[in-house]
């Protein structure tokens, strides 16, 4: 079965739950999350059984099923699911701050959105044509502009969707503006045969504007420095399955796109020097502000905002490096690898903060305090996912840090390598702290918090995941092989 | 998932065990007390279940012990499972005489630290699980022949050290978590530089076909390496395992640890699982860049450090009021005298330093579980507030007499053995002449001094003289439970003092290859 009949179920699904919502009781709501989650785990298992072939129709200049592709979107679809997850055990919370005018609460919307944002990474994962990847880029972003903001009651959260529209907004307009230069300095829009032209181009000054303005709006959106400033607000700000959903999903529908778009520019001889330390200068700036900036939080959400800047640091160092021996896995499998890596542990995180944020209404430090006497189970799955972003080993976390600093020294980045290690130890510092309020501090609230079932399964299986991953990291390697 | 076993690639041994089970007998000690742990915190009664696992391993120990061969130096019983091809990781364990004698202490110091009942209010299963998660992080650590698993159990085990000085520590909320934060920084930022400087090895040393964490491999291809490039790291190496020593002078987070760390805690991390670091400078730093360790400036920065170590902290020692705070820092102290033994360069001070690590791995568990015993009867270790109390609990002063007497290194007891060795390898092939060596083997001798002046001002403080002023109207009474422990660790002291042989026999074939200078 070719890949792109799954991206047209999904699409479907996400207009059927549309339609569905509109004729389901306002108190029932919730079944469309339920019909999402099944839906996409749905997909998730005919996604196992597509395969990687090829048309000759035009078609296929602008789809790519290759295997980096299928890895991409197994990671959204698993994203989504956890995400849509999450927000089933966060309804209350939504259903406080989107009352309609006339009553009833308003959260089916919520449910449906995540089914086309996932529709669109997957898509943005096969896109190899600057009109493919921007349509899919855009259907991704529309659609969480809607999210951030979705809490409409909510001053923070509208806030945080202002914020997010007008800056998300001009970094798509660097993104286009970067776009046409790249087809005017080519003439081409299909991604291979812009690599073709690039190759021995004479108009280099102008295709490096093209990757500057490129390389903003690629920027923004994974949250690298200097065009972070939305992001600490912003994940602050929305519903936090929104915060979860744009830190994983986002982020690695960024990292992909920055693949795609990039390769010509890496492949080509003349411009690659330049290119490599436009990136490394990009990952040396976001792993120094990304992880100094974090030490002094005390509200986990923005905490985990800036381990996100620092993350997306370490992952533009993978992107930046140009491996000089055989052995050494190349940045394509270290970034995908990293992103996997993240993916699980903060999913991890996030799902802990849902539960906190729900019972106490805060993300503040101190609303850990004690987490350990509450729910037992809670505090050792952040345990786990802190240590696991802090990057101790026998986690997954541990393995992604390692393959990119192998991939770093092995392309002689010894400077940016050194500001990561130190950003690693600066991270070991801040990831602590909450462990430290959940285990040594007393809760003022002692009440025990309880979890439904379905949350409690997919914590667990994330917990198992970063530890069995944390010490037998093969099977995500062979995937990517 | 699928688990390949790979041949080795280094010499083969000469008898090649094939377990029954899938597992080697090295798994079954490591994963004994992890599943234990997972089991006690899905729901298994906690004591039983910890009893069990120790009181299992230490019976697998001596099943290794009788089917030990000595006088072989490559690993035994070792089994290996590649977790990843490129760079190459394999989970890979073997058993030698130089990890056999840590196992063993392992194992016993274990035991005892299970016996010790958590205080009021306190959950079992944290307390349980949390000493049994040390003590595998400290086996892997001991039997791994893989660079990555070795440190990384080793992490393993910090984790709930931190959890349970933090959660359960003594001295008062502020004083705990101000304890336990130092330490997590600390010994955080010491991992970190042990593993830039391990990383540093691995790229360096590694074969042009490929990274590798295999340190028999390792080690043939880092003695290659010129000499400038060894000792730059192995003084990374030096500053990473030594700050997890506490070497002088990054010693600060030790004592304060230690007296606030609950009483398994403590005697799992200052008897087991910080000698570690020492075993890492055996194991990895020693062999594989000799002549790093044989750079004269090394040498010299070693000397003065270790010289810190026994002089000032030994003076800072005899200031401290509390026998918590003299017992930390006395091992903080102490391990000046294993790293002399290190200095020495010669086979009598490596072997010393072995049995060193072993002797002050169990005086140290027996020294904090008596003080855990009188913090728990009276719920303060301030020595001017005690007198007298040997004469209302004679066997607690007996045992806490010998216990004092062999951590000052008198003879008869384990510490005096070993502590002779590290004298003896000072002078050895000295021939009269007096080097950097010598002269601080000269000064170290005036550590016995001060140890004996702190010691027993300890205990002639607490043990004899007039009862103070502490209201304590029951004498500490133990309960069998509580003795026995005690008792196996008095006697090992004693069986090895006597005897140090049965141990070195095992060590000696392995810590002869160790490069001299």
């Amino acid at each position: 079965m070719p890949a792109y009949v799954l991206e047209i179920v999904t699409l479907s699904l996400g207009l059927l739950l549309l339609l569905a919502e509109a004729f389901i009781g306002p108190q029932r709501k919730r079944l469309i999350g339920y019909a999402a989650i099944i839906g996409l785990s749905i997909t998730f298992i005919l996604l196992l059984f597509t395969c990687s072939c090829t048309g000759s129709s035009a078609f296929w200049k602008f789809y790519s099923p290759d295997s980096v592709a299928l890895f991409y979107k197994g990671l959204a679809l698993l994203c989504t699911i956890v995400v849509l997850i999450l927000s089933l055990d966060y309804a209350p919370v939504l259903e406080k701050f989107s009352a309609r005018a006339g009553g009833g609460p308003a959260i089916g919307e919520f449910f449906a959105l995540p089914v086309f944002i996932c529709t669109g990474m997957r898509w943005m994962a096969s896109a190899i044509d600057l009109t493919s990847i921007f349509v899919s880029l855009e259907l991704i972003t529309i659609a969480f502009y809607v999210m951030v903001g979705y809490q409409r009651k909510n001053k923070l959260s509208l806030e945080a969707a202002v914020k997010y529209l007008i800056l998300g907004a001009i970094s798509t307009g660097f993104l286009v503006y970067g776009l046409a230069w790249l087809f005017g300095v080519t003439g081409q829009t299909n991604l291979s045969a812009i690599g073709t032209a690039l190759y021995a181009t004479e108009n280099k000054s102008a295709a490096l504007f093209a990757l500057a303005l490129l390389l903003v709006g690629l920027a923004f959106k994974v949250a690298a420095v200097p065009f972070q400033f939305w992001v600490p607000d912003v994940y602050q700000g929305a519903a936090t399955p929104v915060t979860a959903f744009l830190s994983v999903g986002s982020k690695s529908a960024g990292f992909i796109i920055a693949y795609r778009i990039l390769q010509p520019f890496l492949a080509s001889p003349v411009l690659q020097s330049t290119t490599l330390s436009l990136l490394v200068a990009l990952a040396g700036a976001t792993l120094l502000v990304g992880n100094l900036a974090a030490i002094s939080q005390t509200n986990f959400k923005r905490l985990l905002a800036y381990s996100s800047i620092s993350h997306a640091g370490f992952l533009l160092l993978a992107f930046a490096s140009v491996p000089r021996h055989a052995t050494t896995l190349g940045p394509i499998q270290v970034v995908s690898f990293y992103l996997a890596a993240y993916l699980i542990m903060t999913l991890l995180a996030f799902a802990v903060v849902c539960v906190i944020n729900r019972v106490s209404g805060s993300d503040d430090l101190s609303a850990f305090d004690g987490l350990a006497k509450r729910s037992p189970l809670l505090a050792f799955a952040l345990l786990i996912s802190a240590i696991s972003l802090a990057g101790v080993p026998l986690t997954v976390g541990f393995f992604g840090k390692l393959f990119v600093f192998l991939l770093a020294i092995d392309a002689g980045h010894t400077w940016p390598v050194a500001i990561a290690i130190l950003g690693a130890a600066a991270g070991f510092y801040y990831y602590l702290k909450v462990i430290r309020a959940m285990y040594w501090n007393t809760a003022t609230d002692a009440t025990p918090i309880t979890i439904s079932p379905l949350l409690k399964f997919t914590i667990l299986v994330l917990v198992i995941a970063t530890l069995v991953l944390g010490v037998y990291p093969q099977p995500i390697l062979s995937l990517l092989q | 998932m699928r688990i390949r076993r790979r041949s080795r690639s280094h010499p083969v041994p000469l008898t090649t065990f094939s377990p029954p089970l899938p597992l080697s007998p090295l798994d079954l000690l490591i994963l004994l007390p992890i599943f234990a742990a997972v089991a006690i915190a899905c729901g298994l009664p906690a004591r039983p279940a910890a009893l069990v696992a120790a009181v299992a391993n230490v019976g697998l120990v001596i099943g290794l012990l009788l089917m030990f061969q000595a006088h072989q130096t490559t690993p035994q019983f070792a089994a290996s499972r590649i977790v990843l091809q490129s760079p190459h990781i394999a989970y890979a364990v073997g058993l030698d005489g130089m990890s056999l004698v840590l196992v063993i202490l392992t194992a016993i110091v274990t035991l005892c630290a299970v016996g010790i009942a958590p205080p009021a209010g306190v959950s079992e299963k944290v307390w349980y699980s949390s000493t049994l998660l040390i003590a595998a992080g400290a086996l892997g650590a001991f039997l791994a022949t893989d660079l990555f698993f070795l440190y990384a159990f080793h992490e393993m085990a910090l984790i709930p050290t931190f959890l349970m000085i933090g959660m359960y520590g003594h001295g008062g909320r502020e004083n705990r978590l101000h304890a336990a934060w130092k330490i997590t920084i600390y010994l955080g930022v010491g991992s970190l530089v042990l593993l830039a400087g391990l990383a540093w090895l691995v790229l360096s040393a590694s074969p042009a076909g490929g990274i590798t964490f295999d340190i028999a491999t390792l080690t043939a291809g880092a003695q290659q390496l010129d000499d400038k490039l060894q000792a730059s790291i192995f003084l990374i190496l030096l500053i990473g395992f030594g700050i997890l020593v506490s070497l002088f002078p990054f010693h600060s987070w030790a004592a304060p640890a230690y007296a606030a760390a609950p009483t398994p805690t403590a005697m799992m991390h200052a008897g087991v699982l910080k000698k570690f670091g020492l075993y890492g400078l055996l194991r990895i730093a020693l062999p594989m860049l000799p002549s790093g360790a044989a750079s004269l400036w090394i040498q010299n920065l070693l000397l003065w450090l270790l010289l810190g170590n026994i002089l000032i902290i030994g003076l800072v020692t005899i200031a401290q009021k509390g026998l918590d705070h003299v017992l930390g820092h006395s091992s903080v102290m102490h391990m000046g005298y294993i790293f002399l033994g290190l200095a020495c360069g010669n086979s009598i001070g490596y072997n010393g330093a072995l049995l060193l690590m072993f002797a002050h791995g169990i005086s140290i568990a027996l020294l904090f579980a008596l003080a855990g015993h009188l913090r728990a009867e009276t719920g303060t270790l301030e020595m001017s507030r005690y007198g007298g109390l040997a004469k209302r609990a004679p066997l607690f002063g007996l045992l806490f007499g010998l216990a004092a007497m062999a951590s000052l290194g008198l003879p008869g007891f384990a510490n005096f053995s070993a502590e002779i060795m590290v004298f003896l390898g000072g002078f050895k092939g000295s021939a009269g002449h007096i080097g950097p060596v010598q002269l601080t083997t000269i000064l170290a001798l005036w550590g016995v001094v001060i140890s004996a002046v702190y010691m027993l001002r300890a205990y002639k403080t607490v043990f004899m003289g007039p009862q103070g002023e502490l209201p304590l109207t029951d004498p500490p009474s133990l309960t069998l439970g509580q003795k026995l422990p005690l008792f196996l660790l008095t006697t090992t002291l004693l069986v090895i003092g006597f005897c140090p042989q049965l141990l070195l026999h095992y060590a000696q074939p392995v810590l002869d290859l160790l490069p001299r200078h």
